[in-house]
C-alpha cells in the first residue's frame, strides 16, 4: 500500500524553509517563461489582426485555426511537437506561444473594431495618414481591451506552464510534477499555491497598468 | 522509415487497439469518465445555480467560484485531488468512528474528483447568471398572467437560458475531455497513458499517436456540441448563445 508523505504533518514548514532557493529559481523559471510566451504571442497575434483588419475574408480562417490549436489539450500540443523539437524549451514555448493567439487576436481585432467611425473620420479629416490613424488613434483607443486580452492571456498561460513540467521545464510545476510522483503533498501545495499566487499579481499589475495607459478611461470614471 | 511512417504503422498495429491497454479500450474509458462527470456536474450544479439565479441571490459567491476556477490550473487542480482521496482512502476518523469513504486515493477517484472541480464553476455560474439576466419585462408579463414562480423558471427563464447554459457545457465539456488526459499521471487510464507511458518508455511514436488521439478527441467534442446546438436550443432564441470558446487546459 501507498504510504503518503510517510509520517509527519500534511504540510511540512521545514522543507519550504529548506528550498527558499529552489522555490525562487522556479518561480523565475515560470515568469521567464510566462513573458516570452506573452511577448511573442502579442507580436504574431498583432501581425494576424492587421492581415485580418486588412482584408476582412482573413480573419475567419484565422480564427478557426487558432481556435482549433487552443481546443487541442495542452499536454497533447507539447507530446506532439516532442518528437521534433525534444524536451527543450523551444517546444514549452511554441505550445504556449499557440494557446495565446486566439485570445489576443480576438480582443486586438474587437478592440479597433470598437473605435467609433465619427472619431475615425474626424482623424481622416485632419490629414492623419492610415499609419498614424493606426498608432496614435486606432490602438491607443482599443488598448482596454486589449489588456483584457492579455490578462486572460497571461492568466491561460501561468496556468499552462504548470504543465511544461512533464517535458523537463515547467517553473513551479516541477515541485506540483515531483510532489505528485512521490506523495509529498506540502511540494504540490506551494507549487499550485505559487503559481496562482503568480497569476493574481500580474493580473493585478496588468490591469494597474491599463490604467496608466489609458488616462482618459479613468476621467471619464469609465474605468 | 521516417517518424511519421512509425506513427502509421503504430496505428495500423492490431495489438495496439484492442485489449485493456489498446485504443479502443482508453477512447472508452476516457469518453466514459468525462461523460459520466459532465452528468453529476450538471445534477450537482444546475439545480441551485438556476434557484438562486431565479431569486437573484448569492452573486457574490457565483464571482468568487468563477475567479477560483479561473485562478487554480486544472494540472494544479489535479494534483491537490490527490492528497485529498489519498486521504480519504487512508481512513477518517469521524468522532472516534473510522472508516475509509474509498479503497484507492489513485486512478479514479483522484481524476474524477478534479474534472468535478473543473466542471462546476462554469455550469453554476452560467446557469446562475443566464436566469438572472432573463429579461424582467418578460418575467413581469408572465408574473402577471398568473404563472406561478415555479412555471416561471421552468417555462420561461430555463428555455431562454439555454442557449448561455448550453455554451456552458460546451465548454465545461472540452475541458474535462483535455483535463482528463493528465488523469494517466495518478495512475487512471483513458488516452493520456500512450502520451504518460510513452515519455516514460522514451517511446515518441507512442508520446505522438497519443497526442494524436488526445487532440481528435477534443476536436471531435467540440464539434459535437457545435452541432448539436442545432436541436438544443430552442427554436424561438436560437443564435442568442454566448459563443465562448473552449479554454484551453
Amino acid at each position: 500500500m501507498i504510504t503518503a508523505q510517510a509520517a509527519g504533518p500534511f504540510f511540512r514548514w521545514d522543507w519550504v524553509g529548506r528550498n527558499l532557493g529552489a522555490i525562487w529559481d522556479r518561480v523565475v523559471e515560470h515568469l521567464t517563461l510566462t513573458a516570452i510566451a506573452i511577448g511573442i504571442g502579442l507580436v504574431i497575434a498583432m501581425g494576424l489582426s492587421l492581415v485580418a483588419l486588412r482584408w476582412r475574408r482573413t480573419y475567419a480562417p484565422i480564427t478557426w485555426v487558432t481556435g482549433i490549436l487552443y481546443t487541442i489539450p495542452s499536454l497533447a500540443l507539447f507530446a506532439l511537437l516532442v518528437p521534433f523539437t525534444g524536451l527543450s524549451t523551444l517546444t514549452a514555448e511554441i505550445g504556449l506561444v499557440s494557446y495565446t493567439l486566439l485570445i489576443l487576436i480576438r480582443n486586438i481585432v474587437a478592440g479597433i473594431d470598437g473605435v467609433s467611425p465619427e472619431v475615425r473620420e474626424a482623424a481622416v479629416g485632419m490629414g492623419y495618414t492610415r499609419r498614424r490613424l493606426f498608432f496614435e488613434i486606432e490602438l491607443p483607443l482599443a488598448m482596454p481591451v486589449i489588456v483584457a486580452g492579455i490578462r486572460i492571456a497571461a492568466v491561460t498561460v501561468i496556468g499552462l506552464v504548470t504543465v511544461t513540467s512533464i517535458i523537463g521545464q515547467g517553473g513551479l510545476g516541477f515541485f506540483i510534477l515531483r510532489g505528485l510522483n512521490s506523495f509529498f503533498w506540502t511540494q504540490i501545495i506551494v507549487g499550485v499555491a505559487l503559481s496562482v499566487l503568480l497569476a493574481v499579481i500580474i493580473d493585478l499589475l496588468l490591469a494597474g497598468g491599463e490604467r496608466a495607459l489609458t488616462p482618459w478611461a479613468r476621467r471619464r470614471g469609465a474605468g | 522509415m521516417s517518424f511519421l511512417g512509425d506513427v502509421a504503422s503504430w496505428f495500423g498495429t492490431a495489438a495496439n487497439w484492442w485489449g485493456e491497454s489498446g485504443i479502443l479500450n482508453r477512447v472508452f474509458e476516457h469518453v466514459q469518465l468525462s461523460a459520466f462527470t459532465m452528468a453529476v456536474a450538471l445534477a450537482v450544479a444546475l439545480p441551485p445555480a438556476l434557484a438562486l439565479g431565479h431569486r437573484n441571490r448569492g452573486g457574490g459567491l457565483v464571482v468568487t467560484v468563477v475567479n477560483l476556477g479561473r485562478a487554480i490550473p486544472s494540472f494544479g487542480i489535479l494534483a491537490l485531488a490527490l492528497p485529498f482521496t489519498i486521504e480519504l482512502a487512508r481512513g477518517i476518523d469521524l468522532f472516534g468512528w473510522e472508516f475509509s469513504p474509498i479503497s484507492s486515493g489513485l486512478g479514479f477517484w483522484p481524476t474524477f474528483v478534479a474534472l468535478l472541480a473543473l466542471a462546476v464553476p462554469p455550469i453554476f455560474a452560467n446557469g446562475f447568471t443566464a436566469v438572472r439576466d432573463v429579461d424582467p419585462g418578460t418575467v413581469e408579463a408572465a408574473r402577471g398572467m398568473g404563472l406561478t414562480e415555479r412555471q416561471i423558471l421552468r417555462s420561461i427563464e430555463v428555455p431562454m437560458a439555454m442557449p448561455v447554459v448550453y455554451a456552458a457545457m460546451r465548454v465545461a465539456s472540452v475541458q474535462v475531455v483535455a483535463t482528463a488526459t493528465l488523469g494517466a499521471l495518478v495512475a487512471w487510464g483513458g488516452l493520456g497513458r500512450f502520451i504518460i507511458d510513452g515519455f516514460a518508455q522514451q517511446d515518441d511514436v507512442q508520446v505522438f499517436a497519443g497526442a494524436v488521439l488526445v487532440a481528435l478527441l477534443a476536436v471531435a467534442t467540440e464539434a459535437l456540441f457545435a452541432f448539436g446546438e442545432r436541436w438544443a436550443i430552442p427554436r424561438g432564441i436560437a443564435g442568442a448563445g454566448d459563443r465562448a470558446a473552449a479554454t484551453a487546459g
